[in-house]
């Protein structure tokens, strides 16, 4: 946690901003760069710069999820998709699409839902290791507690 | 197309995902554990006699064309180490299920052995060298966490070598990809091998073989590589012990008879008469290092290094007949091994050590384990109804009908000393008198011994069907050679080339 009261206002700002550019990004990636590898890292780094403004346990509270759940649940997720092709025999992870593009979405099919897997598997893995990493106690810390300061 | 190639590794991938969103419930984690590893099994006993009876299987992810996308295929060999795969994680599971302690499972045991079963039917499976690098840090990754499950420090010392000596071999291993894919113009081995033999370039392709080498020896456990692996196997629990016996070092043998035996023929010729060296230095170190030992699974684990010297050998027989022999030594090491290990676990819940200095008298407090011993320890020997028998006889067979006596004769004497290590354990563990007070002792509950039991019982099945299991092996040998036919079977009789140059216009 860094104490600084630019860096809080920037990152109450930046929120909603980067957790909008992680789904824009997620929605736009399978024709042009993106997809939901990137969307998920621009979504754990939304939480993880509260994590640096305010704290772990605030950190915590912007999204009140298990994030370790979330990305087991990414990645059955993203599995799943795969499996429709596989049961009208064809090879796993073969594309469906709708054939029109909904209005302000785009194209959706099963690797867009893939994608969405994905983007949990990767919001999961990468903010539960910022955060543990953020709430373990210095081993240092923890020892000089029980002496006397010098 | 074959699309049910699929189906080994989605069924662990689903699996370790739902029994870790479904942790807080221990037996739906194990039930959903041991169902997938169940259904691997299974399916891969189908695969393998659906590819002996009718050749390679074949199928494109996402039906994306052959050199294009990436290629899963399963020749003999694939379906033969997929079988026992699946098999040894089965009867590791049951073991577990009868000796793990519950701690374990918090930290995600069960999920983490699903993933590393995944890694490893991938690396079986795959057809593109990138796609093997991949399924190679799955199931590192998975390893890495059970390697150091309950860090202890000796867990976290052995884990530490482990990791670093194998991140290295990754690295070699990339590095190399990087390099044929300059030279070639593609990942698909069998686009690769296709490639090679018109426009190889002698010294670049002999560099990226070695590197291969490098990369794939230090999985494996080759002569000078090695030391990873009796500082991380013998310190987690048993079980976590019997399943890297039974399948780390063997992805790494796999890759090395698909790599050298399939993509780059030529170079496995040029390169024999080093993999023949390194063979017979990582027996003889390796037993070496099983003599001096006083701890039951370090000793075990410094035999499996130099059991990796015979199938080493068997490589650099560079011939179909000496494939075939280390396809046929592997199958057995890994069933035996595995069995060995989970016999030494036992024993040593017994007597609340590994250190046989200490321990002693089992044989007539635990006659059915010191049974059960006795065989696996005849059998690792190669003593005639079991299975090691006849994977020695094949592997000097080939040794002597093509001429290299030197190192046929150190194999001869090494397994020698091979059984005197084990003789040791033997002695140490089960025929001495009791160096201390046994009475207070528990006694052993006879379910740990089942799947123990169960391989002994697999190796002497083998050694008495000796007949069809060798035949399996000669055709597998054969079609690890058979480059055209890896070809024909990934892109179509006309070849990769011909695929690419249609589908670009």
């Amino acid at each position: 946690m860094y104490d600084s009261i630019i860096l809080r206002s920037v990152a109450r700002l930046m929120l909603p901003i980067l957790l909008m550019l992680a789904v824009f990004m997620l929605l736009r990636g399978h024709n042009l760069p993106g997809g939901g590898f990137i969307g998920g890292l621009v979504a754990s780094c939304a939480i993880i710069l509260q994590l640096v403004a305010f704290g772990p346990d605030f950190a915590r509270r912007v999204l009140r999820v298990n994030y370790l759940s979330l990305a087991a649940f990414g990645v059955f997720f993203a599995a799943v998709w795969g499996l429709p092709a596989l049961l009208t025999g064809q090879p796993y992870m073969t594309a469906f699409w709708i054939p029109d593009p909904i209005p302000g979405v785009g194209k959706i099919g099963t690797p867009v839902l893939f994608d969405l897997g994905v983007f949990f598997g990767v919001v999961g893995v990468t903010t539960q290791i910022a955060l543990l990493l953020a709430e373990e106690r210095n081993p240092r810390e923890a020892s000089d507690a029980g002496t006397a300061a010098p | 197309m074959a699309n049910h190639l699929f189906l080994p590794l989605v069924v662990p991938l689903i699996s370790a995902a739902l029994s870790v969103l479904l942790g807080r419930w221990r037996f739906v984690t194990r039930s959903i554990t041991l169902a997938a590893a169940l259904f691997n099994l299974g399916y891969s006993g189908w695969l393998l006699w659906l590819v002996s009876s009718t050749g390679r299987q074949v199928t494109q992810a996402s039906a994306w064309a052959a050199p294009f996308g990436i290629t899963l295929l399963a020749d003999v060999m694939s379906a033969v180490m997929l079988f026992l795969a699946a098999l040894l994680m089965f009867c590791t599971i049951i073991y577990s299920l009868l000796t793990m302690e519950p701690e374990y499972e918090q930290f995600f045991y069960y999920p983490l052995l699903l993933l590393l079963l995944l890694g490893v039917s991938g690396a079986f499976l795959t057809g593109d060298l990138f796609n093997l690098y991949v399924w190679f840090e799955v199931l590192l990754i998975s390893s890495f966490g059970l390697v150091t499950l309950g860090s202890s420090r000796a867990q976290l010392t052995g884990g530490l070598k482990y990791v670093v000596l194998n991140l290295m071999g990754s690295t070699m291993f990339l590095i190399g990809s990087g390099l044929i894919y300059g030279l070639a113009g593609t990942l698909n081995m069998a686009h690769i091998g296709e490639r090679l033999i018109t426009q190889s370039e002698p010294g670049l392709t002999t560099v990226i073989a070695t590197l291969f080498l490098f990369a794939f020896g230090s999985k494996a456990a080759l002569a000078p590589l090695f030391f990873w692996l009796p500082e991380s196997y013998p310190t987690p629990p048993p079980a976590v012990s019997a399943i890297f016996s039974a399948l780390m070092t063997k992805v790494g043998v796999y890759a090395l008879y698909r790599v050298f035996g399939t993509v780059l023929p030529g170079e496995l010729v040029r390169l024999a008469p080093l993999i023949l060296a390194l063979g017979g230095l990582t027996m003889v170190l390796g037993v070496l290092g099983a003599l001096t030992q006083t701890e039951i699974r370090r000793v075990l684990s410094f035999t499996i290094i130099s059991e990796i010297g015979f199938v080493a050998m068997g490589l650099g027989f560079a011939s179909a007949a000496g494939l075939a022999a280390g396809l046929l030594f592997t199958a057995h090491m890994m069933i035996v091994k595995t069995a060995l290990f989970f016999l030494a676990g036992a024993a040593e819940r017994v007597s609340g050590t590994g250190d046989m200095r200490r321990m002693g008298g089992l044989a007539r407090r635990e006659p059915a384990l010191a049974t059960l011993w006795f065989l696996g320890m005849v059998a690792l020997a190669g003593i005639p109804p079991m299975s090691g028998f006849f994977g020695k006889l094949a592997l000097l067979q080939a040794g002597v009908s093509q001429g290299h006596y030197l190192i046929s004769g150190l194999a001869v004497l090494v397994s020698l000393f091979i059984f005197l290590a084990i003789l040791k354990i033997w002695h140490e563990v089960f025929w001495k008198k009791p160096v201390e007070d046994q009475s207070q002792m528990p006694r052993l509950a006879p379910a740990i011994l089942i799947p123990g039991a169960l391989l002994v019982i697999l190796s002497v099945v083998i050694g008495i069907s000796a007949g069809p299991v060798a035949e399996l092996s000669t055709q597998a040998g054969t079609q690890i050679l058979d480059l055209p036919g890896y070809i024909e079977a990934t892109c179509g009789p006309a070849g990769c080339d011909a695929v690419t140059s249609r589908l670009i216009k």
